[in-house]
Formats: structure tokens, sequence, C-alpha cells
């Protein structure tokens, strides 16, 4: 039995209680350092957004959709610009950590998706989305997790590279040129951005689904009565 | 391990995550608005750090110009001010040898460059436009400006002001502009002289100057800068 894995007798019914150690503080104080980032990001991103909320051409400008202010931050663009030059700080800087981290301590191991995962995705979605039969795992992350998270992670670095070409097409023009250019390295920050809100959405969907146990995981590193068994 | 050690060990867990309720301090209206000054004054420093004077800004084909109908006429107030050619000066003062006014002759006397260039609305969109002028720094050195001056502040006929760090003032790109597409600046577009600055967002390009400032110290920051945009905002 590893160390992250510890057993107690439950002063309710008497039963051995099971424990894991799922997420190192690091990992946790990221998470939601930059799940508070994410939000102001996204909010801030919105309102910038209704400033010009085209793709196209100023003259003559053809909108592509009006966001409603209601689901924006900073109430106008010089206000949502102050939000997201700030909080873009916060949502590199736990990035940045969380990736030093994982990669240093070799954590990465717990979430990053690799080939032999590949096998293991399908009979996981079978079991979410078809009601089949639950694979049995012995890992933290199941390969479907895995996959998830591995390209949150992705999708994450690319908001910041596509964020970078937007905010310094000059000093950046390399990033810029990567990406056709500044006009299209903004369509690539937007594209991004859904994507994120994508994966966001079937992550909260998991969250609600899987329970307060699963959830307290994130806050405190320990899962008591995991949902796999622990090698 | 009996369970009150497994929850004792949980709750010093949960508080290691405590702090990020610090950032609650946002969510208070007394305190947002200082914190997010100071964001996007440090937002302003890291920018000035990664500007670097040598690098130009990407430069494109003519074939890539946005036809000159389709470049946005863009001003806080009037599309014309009404200045009158003949009467129009360049007033300079500050840290300069030579203080007084210019004439648009002394300034077209100077090299002139033109340049194909990018222009971004803080807004978002952008154009590629043709701009023609002579560079800021070959102005600056006909005044005799200090060189250990930071800052250069420019008023204009519309009450529109501006300011530049010096690093941007005299990058070799940033022109003191009287031409777009080969042709003398139109009133819309700031005529007589305005700044092309393609190291710097839309609202640093000030139109229809009247007045430039060479200045140890930032007494005039810039019109929207002063309703809360950045002030550096350099590309």
């Amino acid at each position: 039995m590893q160390a992250n894995v510890v057993e107690f007798e439950s002063a309710k019914t008497g039963e051995t209680v099971q424990a894991v150690y799922e997420h190192p503080w690091l990992v946790r104080f990221s998470h939601w350092l930059n799940a508070i980032a994410l939000f102001v990001m996204v909010g801030s991103g919105l309102q910038i957004f209704r400033a010009f909320p085209s793709f196209g051409a100023k003259i003559p400008e053809k909108d592509l959709l009006q966001w409603p202010k209601a689901f924006a931050i900073g109430g106008w663009l010089g206000g949502a610009l102050q939000w997201h030059l700030t909080f873009m700080w916060i949502y590199i800087a736990t990035g940045v950590f969380y990736l030093a981290y994982q990669l240093f301590s070799g954590n990465y191991r717990q979430v990053l998706f690799v080939p032999r995962d590949l096998r293991g995705v399908w009979p996981m979605a079978r079991h979410y989305f078809f009601f089949g039969p639950k694979p049995p795992t012995t890992e933290v992350y199941n390969p479907l997790q895995k996959l998830a998270y591995t390209s949150a992670i992705v999708l994450g670095v690319l908001s910041v590279l596509t964020g970078l070409a937007v905010w310094k097409p000059v000093q950046f023009s390399w990033l810029a040129w990567m990406m056709g250019g500044f006009h299209l390295a903004r369509v690539w920050h937007f594209i991004v951005m859904w994507a994120i809100l994508f994966f966001l959405l079937g992550h909260l969907v998991m969250v609600v689904l899987h329970g307060w146990k699963n959830f307290m995981s994130m806050l405190t590193g320990w899962k008591t009565d995991p949902e796999y068994t622990p090698r | 391990m009996d369970e009150r050690k497994f929850k004792k060990i949980n709750r010093r867990e949960l508080l290691k995550v405590a702090p990020v309720i610090a950032l609650g301090a946002f969510a208070i209206p007394s305190l947002r608005e200082p914190l997010l000054k100071k964001g996007l004054a440090f937002n302003d420093w890291a920018s000035g750090k990664l500007f670097r004077p040598g690098h130009p800004a990407p430069t494109f084909a003519d074939s890539e110009l946005t036809p000159f109908d389709k470049f946005p006429i863009n001003d806080y107030d009037v599309d014309d001010p009404g200045v009158i050619f003949e009467n129009w000066n360049l007033t300079v003062s500050g840290a300069v040898q030579k203080p007084g006014d210019y004439t648009l002759a002394q300034i077209r006397a100077l090299p002139r460059k033109r340049q194909n260039t990018r222009h971004i609305c803080v807004e978002g969109w952008d154009v590629i436009g043709r701009f023609g002028g002579t560079p800021l720094s070959e102005f600056l050195k006909l005044i005799g400006a200090d060189p250990t001056a930071r800052f250069v502040t420019v008023q204009c006929a519309d009450d529109y002001y501006e300011s530049l760090d010096m690093a941007t003032a005299m990058h070799p790109q940033t022109l003191l502009c009287y031409e777009m597409y080969d042709q003398p600046l139109t009133r819309e577009h700031g005529a007589p002289v305005r700044l092309t600055v393609p190291t710097k967002i839309g609202y640093k390009q000030a139109k229809y100057l009247t007045d430039l400032k060479v200045t140890h110290v930032l007494d005039r920051v810039g019109y929207w800068e002063d309703q809360g945009y950045s002030w550096f905002y350099g590309l």
C-alpha cells in the first residue's frame, strides 16, 4: 500500500474506510486560483468583444453576435481591459507554477494522456454516455479524464499564446505570424475560449454527477472511499 | 489511523487552500478600483520592459493595404476641428534647446519615410495603412530635445492630448505623419500633422497636432488614459 492511501475506522458505522491523497497542495491551489482567473478572463473578454463584435472589416462592420452585457465583466471596454490585463497575470502565473510543479515532481504522470491510455477511452465514454459497464480503474484519473484534462491544459497554453499575440503583435510578431497575423490571432483567441468553455461544461457536469467527496478532494486533497481501486 | 486524526489532516489541507479567498478583495467595491489600477500599472510596467527599441513593427506590401475609403475615421469629438492651415504651427516647448513655432515646411524638409503598417484599435479592429512623414526622432533632433528627457506629450486642435515614452518616441517607425496613401493628410485623418506609432495602440496616434512638449515628468497623460485606459499600451 502506498503512502498516499490511508484507512481509518468510521466512528458512525465502525467500518473501515479507505482514503486516497489525490491532489497535492500546489495543484489544488493553482486549480482554484486559475478557476477564478478564468472566470474573470472569459467575462471581461466577452465585454471587450462587445466593443467590436466582429472578425471582419470595420467598414462595413458586420456583427457576429451581440453578447448580452449581463454576462460580461467590466461594464465598458476600458473597465473590461483593466480586469483582463490584471487577471491575465494570475491566469499565466497559476499555469506556469502548475506546469512547473507537475513536471518537476513527476506528478504529471497522474494527468498526462499517453498513447497507452487510448484503448481505455472508448469503454469509459461508453460508460458515461451510453450507460455501459464501468471499466475497472486503478488510477486517480481514468483514460477519458486524462484525455479531457490534457486537452484542457493544452487549451490553456493556447489561450495564453493567442492572447500574447493579440496583446503584443509587434513584440511577439513571430507568435502573431504563426497564427496568420494579428487579425487571425484574435479569431484563434476567441475559438480557444469557446473550446475551454466546452471543456468546462463537461467538467462541471461530471463534478455534479460525482458528488461531494469527489468535489472535496480538490479542496483537501483527500478522497474517501474512492471509486477506483488504488494500486 | 482513527477518524479524528484523518479529519484533522483534512482541515489542515483545506486551510492551505484558503488564501485563494484573498482574490475576493476584487469583489469589494471600495478595493476594486485601486486594485485594478495597480494591475493596469503593473501591465504598463511589464509592457515597457517588453518593448525593444530596435524591433520594427511588421510592414506590408502595397497589395495588402486597406483601401483608403475603408480606413476608419476615429475621433472622440469632431471629424474636423477646423484647423486654419495658413496659420498652422507646431508649438514646441519643454526640455528642448530650440523652443518655438515650427511650420509644416520645416517638418517636410526633414527626411521623409513612407511605411505600410498595421493600425490596431483598442476595440479590436485593425487596418493596414500607408503613412508618410518624418521620424519623430528627426524632429526631436531639430528642436534639440534633451536626450535625458523621458516623455513627449502632444496637444491637438480638438483638445485631444496624448503622451509617449521617449523610447517609443525615438523608435524609427514613429512618425510625425503628414501623408496617407502618398497624399497630403486629409482633415478627417488629422491634417496637417498627426502621429503614427505602429508599436502602439490606435488611440496613441493623435491627430491635428498643435503643440509638442518634451518633459522629464509626465504632467498630462492622455485623453483615453484619463478615462481608465492603459497608458503604455505597446503592441
